[in-house]
């Protein structure tokens, strides 16, 4: 990587920043209680539109794993989702009515409370069906991981994301709020993932799971990246490049081992397939506001509604950090 | 006789609060160094907390850094305040804030007074260690570093070349032999105090205030000089990651120290309450158990730095994505490929899954999808059979294939036919047994009955891509076990090739065939390909068949099915 290249990185890195300071105008506090937030505490960043069902789960989730605020934009909700929010001690709210897309997918909004609020914070940025899980998780809270990344000077973590889809056919059983969504999609696929480098930004790029091999058996190189460092000892001069797979400076991707060893990773659980897939794919549709044009949503749609099972006689069905630890989807690294 | 602690703290004040006062109650006088960076309203509250024991004093502050000889200024002062200050005690133990004792501390004088006069120390001279860092050993002590490592990292390494460079050497005190090892110690009051009060004091501490890392040789070395027994081992269970710092314990691990039987732990997570309720109500009753073996707790740490550092062999994923030829191997296990055999045996795949007790499929990378054993459209892994999807990717195919399918040995196909940019990499693969009849290609072309001015530019074509095969296994950087035949050479004594083949897939027990694939009938294949050759097309690789070639031989094989001579 020779000087220029870095310099360019550099000011890619600034003009994201400009662009997300640019974009703080989009957002209009609601209720924010960041007065709250104490120099050690770690923080989850968060942007969602529509999502009241998956909430109460997601707060009671990452609370009891010990995230002690909770960052939130709300991208014009109708169902109610706001007013929940807003009732939330530990919930500081903003609202928008601008697109999400025009945010780059919320990059934006995130990168500049980030900036704002996240600096010298441990932060974590995640959706409302991305749940968390890491080496001995059931027994050691964030804290442990965070205290134990501090004293390692590891900067970020990975998390790749895990698609968990349900037996059934999707939307078969009705998802309750605050009923584990695992209950319902609990399975996915162990060992199908491909990996490539990028050459620029030092990131890893993970493709594969059940939405490649279902909707995008023809063209995989357009199968939706997996690969994702939700977890970040944040500085105001980081920024996200795309969602959260990638970050500048670009040090803070190398969250992988290239001389054979494994570094300490997680993984996102992502409970997508729920019976509310079905209303957001039909949605995002229409409003064309998801990445590469909802692509995803299409494939899914053209898939059919016969048949809309994902499970195979391969699926695993998640039952806890151990197994993912053994089917090498996760790793403890040095982390003992 | 009884021990006094040592506790030099600089975080976690609660923590070594909780477990000063536990020492004091338990009998053993406790001298707190804190660390002057503590605020001075913590540490009057931490005073303050404490200052109904009187078994517990304080000694002045100071400030202190990792690696720097403040921290021996330290364990000095405190020191000499322990020995002045309690009489009574025999052994004087170096501790941290972030220790916690596991074992009763009744435990811990008895096992000093079984051993009375000895010093635990853990010291070993630096030619003899592997313990450096930054390739730095003897020359922790005849460089000098003005610079922290820590913060000041560059300057600290280019400041070591110069004086390299530049030959500048410190002399070492006379008589003096450096010793290095675990900062955290336990001496008897007559070593320490000879430590202490040694004449040439001055001139060991100018020496190693200088020195690098002098808390891990300072008292490592003197001990050398005043001590009449030493165990060179530490009484404190302390372990160390890859990059050399201590690994931490979690509630998690409190069956694992309870079995270490060690006297006292660090580091522990200072929110481990679990560990801290269970270790300090513990009644202080000797347990009658003498020495510790920290067994188990050894097996974890060792079983994570080889997980940092060498990882699982055949394993891509999110945090292990090594260089080329850093993998450690390629893949997962031992696998094999068969090119050439299922043509040439028409139940080829059948028999070897019984023979060898293998998965056989057959060509994974044909170019319609991948042909799974039993015609299955989907594999260990959930990994698909789909063309595409193999060909986004063919080496993870591969190496997922082969991990999560781990716990039985797979076999495929290949052909000239099939998709060829997996050539290569099985090709370097230390995992992989490829065997090779070159030439069976021609036997479908000759069974499918076309004429050979039909066949001679597919022919000549399979003939390319297989002879551009043969020169990637021939290569000198290819590591797969690797057996070539021509169909002349292999039809000559099949079954002994065979069972060379399974008898390495199926090393440690090996087995007689009790039975041999049929093999496909031949006749007239010499004359079909003398009709190739007179098109024009040779097909060299087969080797050299008679335009007769002898049938009897053939059809004798191909009724012969049991072979076992025994």
């Amino acid at each position: 990587m020779d000087v220029i290249q870095s310099y360019r990185l550099r000011l890619q890195r600034k003009r994201w920043r400009a662009r997300a300071f640019r974009k703080r105008r989009e957002l209009a506090p609601r209720t924010v209680r960041t007065g709250l937030i104490k120099p050690s505490d770690i923080l989850c960043f968060v942007t969602l539109r529509d999502e009241l069902v998956r909430l109460p789960y997601f707060l009671k989730y990452y609370r009891s794993m010990g995230v002690d605020h909770f960052l939130i934009v709300d991208n014009d909700s109708t169902d109610g989702s706001d007013q929940y929010l807003a009732q939330q001690p530990d919930v500081s709210l903003w609202h928008t009515t601008s697109s999400y897309r025009g945010a780059r997918f919320g990059v934006d909004w995130l990168n500049w409370l980030q900036s704002r609020y996240g600096h010298n914070h441990w932060t974590l940025v995640v959706d409302p069906d991305e749940f968390l899980v890491f080496p001995y998780c059931e027994t050691r809270d964030l804290r442990a991981l965070t205290d134990w990344l501090d004293s390692a000077s590891i900067k970020s973590f990975s998390a790749m994301l895990l698609d968990t889809y349900p037996r059934e056919a999707v939307g078969a059983r009705r998802y309750r709020p605050g009923q584990n969504p695992l209950e319902i999609a609990g399975w996915f696929d162990p060992g199908n993932y491909t990996i490539s480098r990028n050459p620029l930004y030092g990131n890893l790029w993970i493709q594969g799971g059940p939405r490649a091999r279902r909707f995008f058996a023809d063209k995989p190189d357009q199968a939706p990246a997996l690969n994702k460092i939700p977890l970040v000892k944040w500085h105001r001069r980081y920024t996200y490049v795309s969602s959260t797979h990638m970050l500048l400076p670009r040090g803070l991707n190398l969250v992988y081992d290239e001389w054979g060893g494994e570094k300490a990773s997680g993984v996102l659980l992502h409970p997508k397939f729920l019976d509310s897939f079905d209303r957001k794919a039909a949605e995002e549709l229409s409003r064309s506001e998801h990445y590469a044009d909802g692509r995803e949503y299409k494939a899914y749609v053209a898939d059919g509604t016969e048949n809309r099972s994902l499970w195979c006689r391969f699926s695993e069905h998640y039952s806890g950090w151990r197994q993912l630890d053994d089917l090498g989807l996760l790793s403890t690294g040095n982390w003992a | 006789m009884t021990v006094g602690f040592v506790m030099l703290a600089h975080t976690a004040l609660d923590r070594a609060a909780q477990v000063a006062r536990h020492w004091a109650r338990n009998g053993s006088p406790v001298v707190i160094h804190l660390d002057r960076k503590v605020s001075d309203q913590a540490a009057a509250r931490f005073r303050l907390g404490l200052q109904d024991e009187d078994r517990i004093v304080f000694c002045e502050r100071r400030h202190c850094e990792w690696g720097s000889w403040s921290l021996v200024e330290a364990a000095q002062a405190a020191s000499e305040l322990m020995l002045e200050r309690f009489p009574d005690i025999g052994h004087v133990m170096l501790v941290s804030g972030s220790c916690l004792p596991i074992r009763p501390a009744q435990d811990l004088c008895d096992f000093l007074e079984n051993r009375p006069g000895t010093d635990f120390i853990e010291s070993a001279t630096t030619q003899d260690v592997p313990w450096t860092v930054d390739g730095l050993n003897m020359e922790r002590f005849t460089l000098r570093f003005p610079f922290s490592w820590r913060r000041q990292r560059g300057l600290f390494d280019r400041w070591v070349s110069v004086q390299r460079r530049l030959g500048l050497r410190r002399r070492l005190p006379g008589g003096l032999v450096p010793h290095l090892g675990s900062q955290w110690w336990c001496l008897s009051r007559r070593t320490l105090s000879g430590i202490l009060n040694d004449p040439r004091r001055k001139e060991y501490d100018q020496f190693f205030r200088k020195a690098w890392i002098p808390d891990e040789s300072y008292f490592q070395s003197l001990a050398r000089k005043h001590s009449r027994r030493i165990e060179s081992r530490s009484l404190t269970l302390s372990k160390f990651d890859f990059q050399g710092r201590p690994h931490i314990f979690y509630d998690d691990h409190l069956s694992v120290l309870e079995a270490s039987d060690c006297f006292v732990a660090r580091k522990i997570w200072p929110r481990a309450h679990g560990l801290y309720s269970a270790f300090l109500t513990r009644p202080n009753f000797a347990r009658g158990v003498d020495e510790f073996r920290p067994l188990q707790v050894t097996r974890k740490f060792t079983a994570a730095r080889h997980r940092r550092t060498l990882g699982r062999t055949g394993l891509y994923m999110q945090s292990r994505f090594p260089h080329t030829h850093w993998e450690n191997g390629i893949t997962a296990r031992d696998y094999s490929i068969f090119s050439g055999f299922a043509d040439l045996f028409p139940g080829f795949h059948e028999w070897l899954e019984r023979s060898a007790g293998v998965r056989a499929h057959g060509r994974l990378y044909a170019p319609d999808g991948a042909q799974f054993s039993g015609g299955a459209q989907m594999v260990d892994g959930a990994l698909s059979a789909s063309p595409t999807l193999r060909d986004h990717d063919p080496r993870a195919f591969l190496t997922n294939l082969v991990w999560s399918a781990r716990n039985t040995r797979q076999t495929f196909d290949f052909t000239p036919a099939d998709s060829q940019a997996i050539a290569p990499i099985v090709a370097a693969d230390p995992g992989a047994q490829i065997s090779v009849i070159t030439g069976a290609w021609a036997i479908p072309l000759f069974l499918g009955g076309g004429g050979p001015s039909d066949i001679r530019h597919l022919a000549a074509d399979l003939q390319r891509k297989e002879a551009a095969f043969v020169n990637t296994l021939r290569e000198p950087w290819a590591k797969a076990r690797i057996r070539i035949w021509s169909l002349a050479d292999f039809v000559e004594a099949p079954i002994e090739h065979l069972q060379e083949v399974v008898d390495e897939m199926a090393a440690p027990h090996a087995r007689r065939l009790r039975e041999v694939p049929q093999m496909r009938d031949l006749d007239g294949f010499g004359s079909f390909l003398q009709g190739l050759r007179d098109t024009g097309m040779h097909p060299y690789l087969t080797g050299d068949f008679a335009n007769t070639y002898q049938q009897t031989q053939f059809s004798e094989l191909a009724c012969r099915t049991v072979v076992d001579k025994f």
